[in-house]
């Protein structure tokens, strides 16, 4: 190649590392081998998944156990589409990822060639923008404006398409600029006049809560929340996506809330008179029926993208913006103001310890039943699992797939304020879990990541044990193996005619001898004593664990709203 | 009810079926999309007019101005509005209508573009209740082929006072 020529695959290579890009998520294949070709001479981690839904959710888990976008790449075709599933998934959980994939050659497009499938318009309604790339000097530009749109404002993700031959062919090296986005300037400072009033309503009211979502999480506003919450001493409840926003061991924190969540958070949120929304989307899974909903409340909502607001809820008072700068302000007016009474002496007071001890006896009330059971001869259920893990695994990173293991985890396994709760709670991804923790791990190598999993949604992305034995990470997998699909079999049995042919299943999978087999340390439980070794020894081993937890006939999870209101909660057998 | 939506775009492949796709999605059906260039060198306009629930359509405003190469959006105010849309109707016409016909081209300040022997092609410019009625008033003689361009629309006074701006 002649002097001060490039080549769109270089240019890519060389943008990605300009942006900071240590590690990519990807699977070769025809249409992106130029790519592949550059990346051996680059700095940046090559991670092969077995899967290129793997390497999505992998580009995924990284990026929220980080903050940083994940990048994943694949051919063009059969490998664009398996990413489609971890893209939705990022998308519904606005998580920042850049998708890469290669596409036939310019002049092919259109003819059906071999490998070809119209990547930008299957995955238009499910990217933050997408990109075909015309030309090799577009690659630098395009990649950087990608970078910019899936990290800032509310975090999505992009996908930008690059023929082949815009792979290999060669352009004059110079640097050009990013174009100006004229139409896209995310709001990021919050109104002044709407915080003042914000702080006025906060004053006044009697019942207020805070819900703290995902937002929370992506603006790394956690600490924020936390000041605001000591100013004015005001319950928490969270969302799915807002697990770690606030540290679950904080007694004013009153744990998940919505359709499966306790009776003390579904309480504060029914019968609140003032709601401060956090970066959350009021989701259907949070708010149930929304004729029901919050029915004495004002909701103040703060979100950083406007079409959120009022979509579910009527907002009362709305604040685009950062939470980031929003919040502070806020609670610097609401702790500067002369006429603020102390946590103890408002009158909200008496409101937030109803609360809490509405809270306490309903934990007291779990602890005995637990404890009931007596240690060998409990049999091991998905909550004892989960409590001799959390007690294992202090300030640990949790991941978890999706289904009822994954609502016991998010009641049953306390974290830490911060990046150390990650779950697919938009699309509801099933096999999410192994490749978003393999993400983790390697975004966070410091951390104990621990993944609680189902004996279903393991499965789904199982061939990704051969990816994480291989990066040398540690990671522990807890399978809660009960060989059934029991968040289904929970649905068959509320709502249909509880036959179970489609959630029951016969072969009885040994995950220790198959995740040995992959290269993991495989272990299995049966019991209470059986499962506390295991994860001791887990804690302390090195590389991936993944423990089979032989769960016998398994308890629904509950609470779970199954009337025409948060309130209207079935409690179990309790 | 009926809206019409204005919306100041990057002049770009593939901004069509980002916009559109957002309104069928939510099944809306669009009655007419019209786009053109503006005033300002790369960028489009395009006027959609749809029909659907206030609400729904506001969530497809908001959902618009998130595409990156959307600029701005308006949901133009009914009071406000200037509109004017263009028809092309060809009609066959017999010996003995030819007086008539003229005399309701005069009143309907439409033009004759193209006669040849009984078929006529007439263009009708207005707004679009008085290009409906045109096009009603000439159904008495066989109209062959007709053609409506959809609605362009702009609001009066200073540019950019649409309701739309309220977040």
């Amino acid at each position: 190649m002649k002097k001060g020529k490039s080549t769109g695959a270089k240019a890519l290579v060389r943008t990605l590392e300009k942006a900071g890009t240590e590690l990519i998520f990807g699977y070769p294949g025809g249409a992106n081998l130029p790519i592949y070709e550059a990346l051996q001479r680059s700095t940046i981690r090559h991670i092969q998944a077995r899967h290129e839904q793997g390497a999505a959710h992998m580009a995924d888990g990284f990026a929220r156990a980080s903050g940083k976008t994940g990048v994943c790449l694949a051919t063009s075709g059969p490998g664009a589409t398996n990413l489609v599933t971890g893209i939705a998934t990022a998308y519904m959980d606005s998580s920042p990822m850049l998708a890469i994939t290669g596409q036939v050659s310019r002049t092919m497009i259109g003819n059906d060639a071999f490998q070809e499938v119209d990547i930008t318009g299957i995955t238009m309604p499910i990217t933050k923008h997408n990109y075909l790339i015309q030309s090799a000097h577009q690659v630098a530009p395009i990649i950087e404006e990608a970078f910019y749109l899936a990290g800032s404002g509310r975090r999505g993700p992009v996908v930008v398409d690059i023929p082949k031959d815009v792979q290999t062919d060669e352009f004059a090296n110079q640097h050009e600029k990013r174009r100006v986005l004229e139409g896209y300037n995310p709001t990021t400072k919050g109104h002044p006049g709407q915080i003042k009033r914000a702080a006025a309503v906060l004053r006044e009211a009697q019942r207020p809560v805070i819900i703290a979502g995902g937002g929370v999480i992506s603006s790394n506003t956690y600490t924020d929340v936390a000041e605001f919450v000591k100013t004015l001493g005001i319950p928490v409840v969270h969302t799915l996506m807002g697990k770690s926003a606030f540290d679950n061991y904080n007694p004013l924190n009153l744990g998940l809330f919505g359709y499966h969540g306790s009776r003390a958070a579904n309480t504060a949120v029914s019968k609140s008179d003032l709601i401060l929304a956090i970066g959350t989307r009021f989701g259907d899974r949070s708010t149930g029926p929304l004729a029901s909903f919050a029915r004495d409340a004002k909701i103040i909502h703060i979100d950083v993208d406007p079409a959120e607001i009022g979509k579910n809820v009527p907002a009362y008072l709305p604040i685009v913006g950062d939470i980031a700068d929003v919040l502070p302000r806020l609670t610097s007016l609401l702790s500067n103001s002369s006429n603020i009474q102390s946590p103890t002496e408002h009158p909200r007071a008496a409101w937030t310890a109803t609360l809490l001890k509405q809270r306490e006896s309903i934990n007291n009330g779990n602890n005995g039943k637990i404890n009931d059971k007596g240690l060998d001869q409990a049999r091991l259920t998905t909550p004892v699992a989960l409590a001799a893990a959390a007690e294992a695994f202090p300030n640990a990173l949790l991941v978890t797939d999706v289904g009822r293991h994954q609502i016991f985890a998010a009641q049953h396994f306390p974290v830490a304020a911060g990046r150390n709760f990650i779950t697919s709670g938009g699309l509801g991804t099933m096999g999410f879990g192994l490749p978003a923790a393999i993400g983790a791990a390697l975004a966070q190598p410091e951390k104990k990541v621990v993944l609680i999993t189902g004996d279903g949604s393991f499965l789904m992305n199982i061939q990704e044990l051969i990816t994480a034995a291989e990066t040398g990470i540690n990671l522990t997998v807890m399978v809660m193996n009960d060989r059934r699909l029991g968040m289904i079999q929970q649905l068959q049995d509320g709502f249909y005619s509880s036959r179970f042919d489609v959630s029951r299943f016969t072969q009885d999978i040994q995950f220790d001898r198959l995740a040995a087999d992959f290269g993991c340390r495989g272990d299995r439980a049966a019991s209470e004593s059986e499962l506390q070794h295991a994860v001791v020894a887990a804690a302390q081993a090195e590389g991936v664990t993944v423990i089979d937890c032989k769960i016998g006939e398994e308890e629904h999870v509950y609470p779970m709203v199954t009337g025409r209101n948060l309130l209207e909660l079935t409690e179990g057998e309790a | 009810m009926t809206h019409t939506i204005s919306i100041l775009c990057d002049d770009i492949p593939g901004v069509m079926t980002r916009i559109s796709g957002l309104f069928s999605r939510r099944g809306f059906n669009i009655e007419s999309l019209t786009v053109g260039h503006t005033e300002r060198p790369g960028k489009s306009r395009f006027t959609i007019v749809v029909e659907g629930d206030d609400g729904v359509l506001e969530q497809v405003r908001k959902q618009l101005q998130k595409l990156v190469h959307v600029i701005k959006v308006w949901d133009l105010d009914h009071e406000r509005i200037l509109e004017r849309e263009h028809a092309l109707v060809k009609v066959e016409v017999h010996e003995q209508d030819r007086a008539n016909l003229l005399q309701l081209i005069t009143v309907l300040q439409a033009r004759i573009l193209n006669s040849s022997g009984s078929i006529w092609v007439l263009e009708i410019t207005g707004d679009s209740k008085s290009v409906d009625s045109a096009i009603n008033l000439l159904s008495q003689y066989t109209i062959l082929e007709s053609i409506r361009t959809g609605k362009i629309a702009l609001e009066q006074g200073a540019k950019e006072r649409g309701p739309s701006n309220r977040l």
